[in-house]
């Protein structure tokens, strides 16, 4: 397991902590200068902390109370650079076998069996700059791997390729991911990424980590408003708890809305509320549904946007001072409930997907 | 043709040129790793002899090595002969004249070179002298050839501090540009002729191979 606890104040500001354990992919999420990089460089040894520890498969990296800073030549960690820093005068089996530790007898045969996993076979004797940059980023991922080290750093790994390149390294990095055992960091500014090819997700603002759980929990219940919106969640809205038939439900304009889990909050406290936008059932214009009775809403189709099969619906909200909800369903769903925009639909917000959040 | 003057301009270029690889590559390594305050003004100073009068850097030089200044009396006390007017003297003096030649294209070299490359050598294990001998050097390599080849030409070529601090002694101090000037001044233009397309012939084929080198290095950069 990979432990990252890092303090710093100057010359900015960092207050991360994340674990990562072993086999598991961790996506460290957050906008440019966020310190998604110096996070990385303060694991991998190139830079160090004004305090914290790291430590990885029980070897302490650095310690700043012990007074440890190990080189990056003795922490074994394997760093994909977001240019890849290929060695521009060296071959792709040059640039892997100089990262081979030859004296744990390794064998060059080894570096071949990198290039196989990495789909590279046949490439040996290229230079980088005959390679494609989805091509230079699996010499890149094969050479961190040469060492066979305790940790894998992944620094935006994908943003220096095509949007075509990018799916298909995607789908290579799941498989090859199944193969290592040991933690993977991927610092990527892209959710979508990071919810695609991580099994958890930590959220860092201005150097702060904010939250780290599963995609889903990160993603669909931020712990307050300020990851919320960190992590773009698309529907947002403030309203107050307010107790009805012995229950807690949320009083939002003119609707009482039923929350699953109301835990932690108390009655008259100003809450904000979010709903993943895949979470709004559309009620069937034909056939009716029992469903229907879990917090319906109407509202007017402001707009309609249709992307790889998913169509996204703006609802202006009745009686809400004019209000939008977002709504993600099928694209034949639409098409066959002849959905268009001036509309009036009726829709039903899922009760125990509603998340409440303080400031 | 004075070919004993040919003997010590081609004995002085190269032991200067072959001095000025670890003294130049070590100044240019510790510049390109540092950001310091004062690394302006040590930059200046290593270029000042770029633009210096050679007069007026012969003349510091001259005052440096005499026997009474520190250099000059150190010198004397553990050869038993004097810093000026020696060949010693001369090889000195030159690796001062030439240190721009080496320092700057060396530095140049250096600098092109990306941090992450560097990073990324450390990342797979290199040692940092690991790192200096497969990574950096090979990847400067073309600047360092360059800084050889100008300091080699840059040395053959130097006439005024050679005056000022080697004066003309045969065989020692009498470079092929001295001789050169003593022939013109002796009316035998037939021998200053047969020396000035030595050293044309030496200062082109030099120059073009500098020129190809950087196309070179150009070419790695953008990779």
């Amino acid at each position: 397991m990979l432990e990252v606890n890092l303090q710093q104040t100057l010359p900015t500001t960092l207050d991360v902590e994340l674990n990562c354990e072993k086999g598991e992919v961790l996506a460290l999420v957050g906008p440019s200068g966020a310190g998604k990089s110096t996070v990385l460089r303060c694991i991998a040894g190139l830079q160090a902390p004004q305090q914290g520890f790291v430590s990885c498969k029980g070897n302490t990296w650095f310690d700043s109370e012990a007074k440890i800073n190990k080189t990056p030549q003795q922490r074994r960690v394997g760093m994909v650079f977001q240019n890849y820093a290929l060695f521009p005068h060296l071959t792709v089996m040059e640039n892997i076998k100089l990262a081979l530790d030859v004296d744990k007898g390794m064998h060059h045969q080894h570096g071949h069996r990198l290039l196989e996993q990495v789909n590279l076979s046949g490439l040996e004797q290229r230079y980088p700059h005959q390679l494609s940059g989805g091509q230079q980023q699996r010499v890149a991922i094969a050479r961190a791997l040469a060492r066979q080290p305790e940790g894998l750093l992944l620094d935006e790994p994908f943003s220096a390729v095509d949007k075509v390149t990018r799916r298909k390294l995607y789908m290579e990095l799941n498989t090859l991911r199944r193969q290592l055992d040991m933690p993977v960091i991927l610092v990527t500014h892209d959710l979508d990424e990071a919810a695609m090819l991580a099994d958890s997700l930590c959220v860092i603002h201005q150097g702060n980590t904010l939250q780290q759980g599963s995609p889903e929990a990160v993603l669909f219940q931020p712990n307050n408003v300020a990851i919320a919106r960190q992590v773009d969640a698309r529907n947002v809205f403030t309203a107050q708890l307010v107790e009805h038939e012995n229950k807690l439900r949320l009083k939002w304009y003119d609707y009482l809305i039923d929350v699953a889990n109301t835990s932690h909050f108390k009655v008259d406290e100003p809450v904000h509320w979010t709903l993943s936008p895949s979470k709004v059932l559309l009620h069937q214009r034909v056939r009716k549904s029992r469903g229907e009775h879990e917090n319906p809403l109407e509202g007017t189709i402001s707009e309609m946007v249709s992307l790889r099969g998913i169509t996204t619906l703006i609802l202006n909200v009745e009686h809400t001072d004019g209000r939008s909800l977002q709504m993600d369903l099928p694209e034949h769903v639409a098409m066959r409930n002849g959905l268009k925009i001036g509309e009036t639909i009726s829709v039903s917000l899922l009760a125990d997907a509603i998340h409440l959040m303080r400031e | 043709m004075d070919w004993q003057a040919f003997q010590v301009s081609i004995s002085l270029a190269l032991l200067t040129c072959l001095s000025l690889l670890p003294i130049g590559l070590a100044i240019a390594y510790f510049l390109a790793k540092s950001n310091f305050v004062g690394r302006g003004f040590i930059e200046a100073v290593i270029t000042l002899p770029l633009v210096l009068p050679p007069t007026v850097l012969g003349y510091f030089l001259l005052v440096g090595m005499d026997n009474n200044s520190f250099l000059g009396g150190l010198f004397v006390s553990l050869t038993g002969e004097s810093l000026a007017f020696s060949f010693v003297g001369l090889w000195f003096a030159s690796i001062i004249y030439s240190l721009p030649f080496a320092v700057q294209p060396m530095l140049r070299s250096l600098e092109s070179i990306a941090p992450e490359i560097r990073e990324a050598a450390w990342c797979s294990g290199l040692s940092k002298w690991k790192t200096f001998f497969k990574i950096e050097l090979p990847l400067a390599w073309p600047g360092i050839i360059t800084a050889m080849v100008l300091s080699f030409s840059h040395t053959l070529g130097e006439f005024g501090v050679v005056l000022m601090i080697g004066g003309n002694i045969a065989g020692e101090t009498r470079t092929l540009s001295i001789a050169i000037y003593d022939s013109v001044v002796a009316f035998e233009h037939q021998q200053a002729q047969s020396m000035s397309l030595i050293l044309l012939a030496v200062a082109l084929v030099t120059i073009t191979l500098v020129y190809t080198l950087n196309r070179k290095q150009a070419r790695v950069a953008v990779l």
